[in-house]
């Protein structure tokens, strides 16, 4: 375990430049954005010349650039991004508010395309050139050609308007069921501990279509990465051996030839992540979902900067975490890693 | 050259599915070369009394909000979509290949600053960064193109980098050097031809996601303003009217977009097959 952790905080410093890379990125970003950021920390959008004067020089934005960018840096630091001009509260808040909306969409529909994935490309494997490998391989070759946002709202055509199975897609919660008490933001987890399972469903259903779309999309790179390592495992000489030692072929299959292809499926969790919180806004878009994504975008096209800003840092900042856990899961999966 | 034809022609004549990819793209390069001077219809020419009918013969795939013919609106928007993803990939093409091979044959203080840029990009979700990159530059169609571009560079930039790393010091290299080239000689003249053919395959490969990019752009509403026929777009026009029913309006640009980036997916897979069939999965 110690060694664990000297690796998790080792990457972490590691993965340090990167993280100001991104910080100088987006405060480059702000410079050239079309618009005056002295406005975004303005009371309103009605603010005098004169405020916003006061509001320039205290902010210090008639200062030399790299003075410029070290109180940014300190800003960050204090967790001051700014205030939304279109609900008008603290930037930071917004995100806090709306970040447990996405994360819950974002991991159901990860653990969703996981569950899906690994069976599929585990069977496509065993039997290759089979009538079931070529079904999976056609599924994988569509699955990445098909948008988000149209496969998303073909669900919606389906299940709410055809067959009437799913709830209005908008929003988290049907509005007439009673919102949980806010405990971790993940609805599911809060009416959990609420006790209230009507809720639970209500938001359970209100999950599913946004999830599936989202698992749809990434269902593809899964598959195919576990279906190319599976292959490469099961043809090795443990797999043999361990056949030849009268091991059940379930136990041969599942045990010793998985836990070596996974990986390189692991490796590319990091891009399946990337694509998904890109993803992500597509489809809060498309089911109304009180997301930061959606609250970035609409920010974005009323040309309020702040929030927009403060979603890109926050984007970048789960995805350098993201790649820290995959590493971690990475050294857990394979021991000799860690040895290094 | 005769040996790759007939290694192309082996490949293709055991591989349908590439060459119908390939017809697949002349049909689209056709249509967006010439078919908007096929239409039946305006693309944009508004008829209000004939809004949101279904599918028929008249409309093959029905009209929009304001009565438009949505085929016709479908075809017209294959050049601009095509234009947008086009433009991207040369752009992130030529500055990748071009700026990854110069740091793969020279190293050392360049490679590690471009090194360091590639990272910060890579930091970033590409979708949201592109987004962000939009919002910066100004929301207009050539910044769509700019921002895509950005977003593939990373790839082409750290492809060529390594295709150039392990050439850089064979015999035929040392012999271009030994014979007065100077780096840029040598990387423009001999390296870059010869990485080529693998870049290609990246090219084709990249296109369909490009797509797939300027598209989720626009259907978020940056870019491409609404009169405009593009597929994007008209998925998120027609995105109001599917809780009512009206598929068409969704499935028909949708379509499209699942057709084009099928048939650049496709062969590029076919490309990479004929250039290296080892790497077929």
């Amino acid at each position: 375990m110690p060694a664990l952790l000297r690796r998790a905080g080792w990457r972490l410093f590691g993965s340090l430049p990167a993280l100001f890379g991104v910080v100088v990125f987006t405060f480059l970003l702000m410079r050239v954005l079309p618009g005056d950021p002295a406005i975004f920390f303005a009371s309103g959008p009605n603010a005098g010349e004169a405020e916003i004067q006061a509001i320039r020089e205290q902010m210090g934005l008639d200062r030399p650039i790299p003075e410029q960018l070290v109180r940014y840096l300190g800003d960050i630091g204090r967790g001051r991004l700014g205030r939304s001009m279109g609900t008008g509260q603290p930037v930071v808040t917004d995100l806090v508010n709306r970040l447990p909306a996405s994360l819950e969409l974002t991991l159901t529909a990860l653990l969703l395309a996981l569950s899906c994935a690994l069976p599929l490309g585990i069977v496509a494997a065993l039997a290759p050139n089979s009538a079931v490998d070529h079904g999976v391989r056609l599924l994988c070759t569509l699955g990445v050609c098909v948008p988000t946002f149209v496969s998303g709202l073909l669900l919606i055509y389906a299940f709410y308007y055809l067959l009437g199975l799913a709830p209005d897609p908008t929003g988290r919660i049907d509005i007439f069921a009673s919102q949980p008490p806010r405990v971790t933001g993940f609805l599911l987890i809060d009416s959990a501990l609420a006790g209230d399972w009507e809720a639970w469903r209500a938001a359970a259903t209100q999950l599913v279509l946004p999830a599936t779309t989202m698992a749809l999309f990434v269902l593809a790179p899964l598959a195919r990465m576990t279906r190319a390592a599976m292959l490469a495992v099961l043809t090795s000489d443990f797999i043999r051996t361990g056949d030849a030692l009268g091991l059940s072929r379930r136990r041969v299959v599942l045990v010793y030839a998985l836990r070596n292809a996974l990986l390189p499926v692991i490796t590319i969790m990091g891009i399946v992540f990337s694509t998904m919180l890109g993803a992500n806004v597509l489809v809060e878009k498309v089911f109304s979902w009180p997301g930061v994504a959606s609250y970035a975008l609409d920010a974005l096209l009323a040309s309020d900067y702040a929030p927009v800003q403060g979603f890109v840092l926050l984007m970048a900042a789960i995805f350098v975490l993201v790649n820290l856990v995959v590493d971690l899961l990475y050294g857990l999966a394979d021991p000799r890693v860690s040895m290094e | 050259m005769n040996a790759t034809l007939r290694h192309a022609a082996w490949v293709l004549r055991g591989n349908p599915v590439t060459l119908l990819a390939g017809l697949g793209t002349f049909v689209l390069l056709l249509l967006a070369l010439i078919g908007p001077a096929l239409l039946a219809y305006d693309p944009v020419a508004s008829n209000v009394p004939m809004a949101l009918q279904p599918p028929s013969a008249a409309h093959w795939f029905g009209t929009d909000q304001l009565g438009r013919d949505v085929f016709s609106r479908v075809i017209a928007a294959t050049r601009l979509d095509l234009a947008i993803a086009a433009s991207a990939v040369a752009l992130s093409f030529a500055f990748g290949a071009m700026i990854g091979a110069f740091c793969g044959y020279i190293g050392g203080r360049l490679d590690r600053w471009v090194g360091r840029f590639v990272d910060v990009l890579m930091a970033f979700p590409l979708f949201v960064l592109a987004m962000a990159l939009v919002a910066a530059l100004g929301n207009r169609v050539e910044n769509i193109i700019y921002a895509t571009a950005i977003i593939n560079l990373p790839f082409y930039i750290r492809f060529a980098r390594a295709e150039v790393n392990v050439r850089r010091n064979l015999g035929w290299v040392e012999a271009a050097r030994c014979s007065g080239h100077g780096p840029v000689g040598v990387v423009m003249r001999f390296l870059l031809p010869n990485i080529l053919p693998a870049m290609a395959v990246q090219v084709s490969l990249n296109l369909g996601w490009a797509i797939l990019n300027a598209a989720g752009l626009s259907f978020l509403g940056l870019g491409v303003r609404p009169p405009t026929p593009e597929w994007g777009i008209m998925v998120a026009e027609g995105a109001r009217f599917i809780t009512s029913g009206k598929w068409w309006l969704v499935v028909c640009p949708g379509a499209a977009l699942m057709f084009a980036v099928l048939c650049f997916n496709l062969l590029g897979d076919g490309l990479r097959d004929i250039l290296d069939p080892r790497l077929r999965t």
